[in-house]
């Protein structure tokens, strides 16, 4: 399953502030960190902030900072702020559907897309964050 | 089965034992699961105390969660049954949890955690490295809750298929 950037960059940006909701970090520091511009960055935190999850600081030292809930905020909640992951319906699907091979492949794909929506949906930003502890304690 | 083990930590709201179950716990743990899911199902607690009571009881776990001072109308809060499982489609040794719930009422207190934590500790004292369980693709509560506690999907799928 491959991810819009933009879904990506939010999960990465989330991540990074949900850790302290008492820091303050700018859109350059983290577009610094994940390689990527502060314009394209400045967009998706403007999505986050409209859905609450997280709060603009302006003035010096001001940035961004974490307000939702970590425990309840699922990677699913994210992606869905970008993307549409629900299974797909195109133009082909809409001809084919009616075909035996076409049931078929979509009851195969409805599968998988269930699984993933399953696994996105239950895994929240504090799990991201515990696992993120874990994975630097075994390296150590 | 185990029949001296406890543990007790801290919780939010309050003190919680982990040990295992005894026969008289059976009605506490029987009632969240009805709660739980609706089914009243007292006989296959009771047979299934029955097994984990009198065989491989080095390798079987039925623990309960329960309030350490007397404060709690309820002596069962909570409740995780697994058991070590070999060369089942040719997998090494395992630890398989199969059933677990915590009455809704004690939730978001670290009861499921202290749960998990104990039947994980009791795994790895018998040699156990990898635990599985199986999760309702909806239910979300519990997928949420062992994915947290740093589950992830295994090498293995479920499958399934009706029978006419």
């Amino acid at each position: 399953m491959k991810l819009q950037v933009s879904s990506r960059l939010a999960i990465f940006a989330l991540t990074e502030l949900a850790a302290d909701p008492g820091q303050q970090v700018s859109v350059s520091e983290i577009g610094e960190k994940y390689g990527v511009s502060a314009h394209h960055l400045a967009k998706v935190m403007h999505t986050l902030g409209r859905a609450g999850l997280v709060r603009s600081i302006r003035g010096v030292g001001g940035g961004y900072s974490f307000c939702g809930n970590a425990k309840r905020t699922t990677l699913l909640d994210v992606i869905e702020l970008f993307e549409d992951v629900s299974p797909g319906n195109d133009e082909l699907d809409a001809r084919t559907d009616g075909t035996s091979a076409g049931l078929e492949l979509r009851q195969v794909l409805d599968e998988v897309d269930d699984i993933a929506r399953a696994t996105l949906g239950a895994v929240t930003l504090s799990t991201m964050l515990k696992q993120i502890d874990r994975r630097k304690t075994i390296q150590i | 089965m185990e029949t001296a083990s406890q543990s007790a930590t801290e919780g939010l709201g309050c003190r919680i034992n982990i040990r295992a179950a005894a026969k008289a716990d059976l009605d506490g743990v029987a009632a969240i699961d009805q709660r739980v899911t609706g089914n009243s199902k007292p006989d296959y607690w009771r047979d299934l105390y029955e097994r984990y009571d009198t065989r491989r009881t080095d390798e079987r776990f039925f623990l309960i969660a329960e309030p350490a001072d007397d404060a709690s109308d309820k002596p069962v809060v909570g409740y995780i049954l697994g058991e070590v499982r070999a060369w089942e489609f040719g997998s090494e040794p395992c630890g398989w949890v199969f059933a677990f719930s915590v009455d809704p009422d004690n939730r978001l207190q670290g009861v499921g955690e202290l749960l998990f934590e104990a039947i994980s500790a009791r795994f790895r004292v018998v040699g156990i490295k990898t635990m599985r369980t199986m999760v309702g693709r909806e239910n979300r509560l519990h997928m949420a809750f062992f994915r947290s506690e740093g589950m992830t999907a295994g090498p293995y799928i479920q499958l399934e298929m009706e029978l006419d």
